[in-house]
């Protein structure tokens, strides 16, 4: 397979960053055997979209930042996914990969609540970031692009919640490539220990309309035995971003692991979301939603992947299509032998706006055990006329109706974002995107 | 209180290239009820789907006009904004869309820029109109109509006609699926509505039993696309008591509906 990717990276650079960031010697090896994979591994093949002519290696590897003395001082952009009225406690803020903003409620801090960005964590929490990095969930020989991403790793954040510790306030995470050349390789690790709780948010912000530049990330969440976590995410990268990301989870024993992802990207992108169900009893509910425009090109995957006995993954897939844009969305349940008295719902649902965009959802079951339950359902149309009847006749302007319309059509993934502020602001993009 | 009049004259109205209204002439003033009765396929719906501007439904020949403005010409926004409101026979459900903020934008696209209700008035409003149909408090918060029984959606199409309060509403078959209790709550919402409000309407019905607690003013017959009989409240008695066969008689129909001839 030819591809346009040309890798202008080499080992003693990699060598060179890898020291700059004090990085201990494991994570030296890692990220030189993702270079040597990187040269010869192809690209990952979601259904349905060729990748090969697409540039996943663009921008600059490292971005100066500035410290954020206050939050106030934020442009506008940014300041929308934050509620200013009410700073969050716990907040960090990535300017350009550099950590520019971080606090954490001391309370958490003394309960052992570890929420700080991937070098410190590295530092600090050697152990516990080598035991979770790229082992499990994401591996570094999967294809091209985990292999590319451990070795520019250039900023993250690591999540840790001790035994029996519940957070109520939700940890928020904002990734903000300032400098429109930045490329972001970006790591999260969020980890709930034993019967724990969190809610953790994340954005990601940029403005690069013009200036190419590659998003490649990489989230690994796992929620071990009676843990609950919901993870919440508004990514809305700028038309010159080429972005991969990768959001995984592993549930354990009577876990639950909830997403509500808003793909909000105006650039070409391909998004993967994969709950792997290891434990008995574990749940997850996938939710994503998407506002695609313009000749923007995308392809969703989102998949349960099941274990364990009783597990159950509800997967809810949701994108409006405007213009000549061109989206795929494949939804996966994959039951392995032995999983019995498993459910595996999915349901993916398409509205087309324009006549030139192009939809495509695919349901896809895999199931190899016979005590389960599964279903699912998948619908690509234009906006039921009679609903826009219903609602000009109370005097709504086709306009208006359209737009209420659209909002209920995504409000399933809206209202599982666990922070007002960017339930809010997520409203505004779709409104953005779609006027 | 503004004074609205509803004309309707020699209106003919085609769907897939069918005519089901063959001459309908009425006139509908604030104050006035009108009952429109008639067996089913008769064209009752197609009448109030007609005058809303529902796109199926084609208008081929004649006028509705609204204190002299041309409604046929109007979107069916317009026509909404105008004064006119249509409790239909079978609302959409909307998933995502709570009825209080379909409601509210609803209100708004009425009043100027500027000049939107306040969430205080409008919270105050709906309770109370929540309250007079005996609806639970969270209706209003649940999406649109979905997984609303027939009775729910009825009195929804209800509540909406007391926040909106139009000059003109046509009620299509309000009471069908409702039982006695839920018929007398709709109708009594209904009669505080024309209180208040000065109400006109054209009340839809194929049965006389809603006529007990909605006392119209006029009673039409339609029959084959065309409104055969009119007359006072006692028309409608007469329907129950005897059914429609002496009309049938009288004016030598066989077949009622639009269908076959």
């Amino acid at each position: 397979m030819t591809t346009v990717m040309n890798i202008p990276y080499e080992e003693q650079y990699i060598e060179q960053f890898s020291k700059s960031k004090n990085e201990p010697a494991w994570m030296i090896s890692l990220r030189k055997e993702g270079l040597e994979l990187a040269g010869s591994l192809p690209l990952p093949q979601p259904e349905k979209t060729k990748l090969d002519r697409w540039n996943f290696i663009e921008g600059n590897h490292t971005a100066e930042a500035e410290v954020i003395d206050d939050i106030k001082e934020l442009p506008e952009a940014l300041k929308a996914f934050i509620d200013l009225d009410n700073v969050p406690e716990n907040l960090i803020i990535l300017r350009n990969q550099m950590p520019a903003y971080q606090s954490l409620n001391d309370e958490l801090k003394k309960q052992g609540v570890i929420f700080t960005d991937i070098f410190t964590a590295l530092k600090e929490h050697e152990d516990l970031v080598k035991k979770y990095y790229m082992t499990e969930a994401v591996k570094v020989n999967e294809h091209k692009l985990t292999a590319l991403h451990a070795a520019l790793m250039n900023g993250g954040v690591f999540v840790y919640v001790p035994e029996n510790v519940q957070i109520e306030e939700p940890l928020q995470a904002i990734f903000w490539q300032e400098d429109e050349s930045a490329a972001m390789y970006n790591h999260v690790i969020v980890v709930a220990d034993k019967n724990s709780s969190v809610k953790y948010v994340e954005n990601y912000v940029s403005h690069n309309k013009d200036v190419k530049a590659t998003a490649n990330i990489v989230s690994e969440v796992f929620a071990h035995d009676d843990a609950n976590v919901s993870y919440g995410a508004v990514d809305h990268f700028a038309e010159g971003m080429v972005t991969y990301v990768t959001r995984r989870g592993i549930v354990y024993n009577n876990a639950v692991l909830n997403w509500a992802i808003g793909q909000m990207n105006d650039g070409n992108t391909v998004a993967e979301n994969i709950t792997v169900l290891e434990g008995n009893g574990a749940v997850s509910f996938p939710r994503t939603v998407t506002v695609g425009k313009a000749k923007q090109l995308q392809n969703f995957t989102t998949k349960t992947h099941h274990y364990g006995h009783n597990t159950d993954g509800q997967i809810i897939q949701r994108g409006v299509l405007l213009g000549e844009t061109n989206a795929v969305f494949n939804a996966i349940g994959k039951i392995e032998d032995g999983s019995i008295g498993t459910n595996a719902e999915q349901e993916s649902r398409v509205l087309m706006l324009s006549k030139d965009a192009r939809g495509d959802a695919n349901p896809i079951l895999l199931i190899d055990e016979n005590d389960v339950t599964a279903g699912h359902a998948a619908s690509v149309g234009r906006i039921d006329e009679s609903q826009v009847y219903y609602l000009q006749s109370r005097g709504l302007t086709r306009k208006q109706a359209e737009r209420l319309i659209i909002h209920g059509f995504l409000a399933p993934v809206v209202e599982e974002l666990p922070i007002e502020a960017i339930r809010k602001q997520m409203t505004e993009l779709i409104e953005g995107k779609i006027s | 209180m503004a004074e609205y009049t509803l004309e309707i004259k020699d209106l003919h109205v085609s769907v897939e290239g069918k005519e089901i209204l063959k001459g309908i002439d009425l006139t509908v003033k604030s104050g006035e009820f009108h009952a429109v009765m008639g067996p089913n396929g008769t064209g009752k719906s197609t009448l109030a789907q007609a005058i809303m501007g529902h796109p199926k439904y084609e208008i081929t020949k004649g006028s509705v006009t609204l204190n002299g403005e041309d409604v046929l010409e109007m979107e069916v926004d317009e026509r909404a904004r105008a004064g006119l409101f249509l409790a239909m026979q079978y609302p959409s459900e909307v998933t995502g869309v709570t009825t209080s903020e379909f409601l509210r934008t609803a209100i708004n696209a009425r009043r100027e820029e500027g000049d939107e209700i306040s969430l205080m008035t409008f919270i105050k409003e709906m309770d109370k109109a929540l309250d007079q149909l005996e609806m639970d408090k969270n209706m209003a918060q649940r999406y649109l109509n979905e997984g609303f029984s027939g009775g729910e959606k009825k009195r929804n199409e209800i509540l909406q006609l007391m926040l909106l309060k139009p000059g003109i509403a046509i009620l299509d078959e309000i009471d069908s699926g409702l039982d006695i209790d839920a018929l007398r709550i709709v109708a009594d919402a209904v009669n505080k509505v024309r209180e208040e409000t000065n109400l006109g309407a054209i009340i839809i019905t194929h049965y006389q039993r809603l006529l007990n607690y909605i006392k119209p003013d006029f009673v039409h017959v339609i029959m084959q696309g065309r409104i055969v009989k009119s007359g006072g409240p006692e028309l409608a008695e007469r329907l129950e008591k005897e059914g429609y066969e002496w009309i049938k008689e009288e004016l030598g129909i066989e077949d009622v509906t639009v269908g076959q001839n």
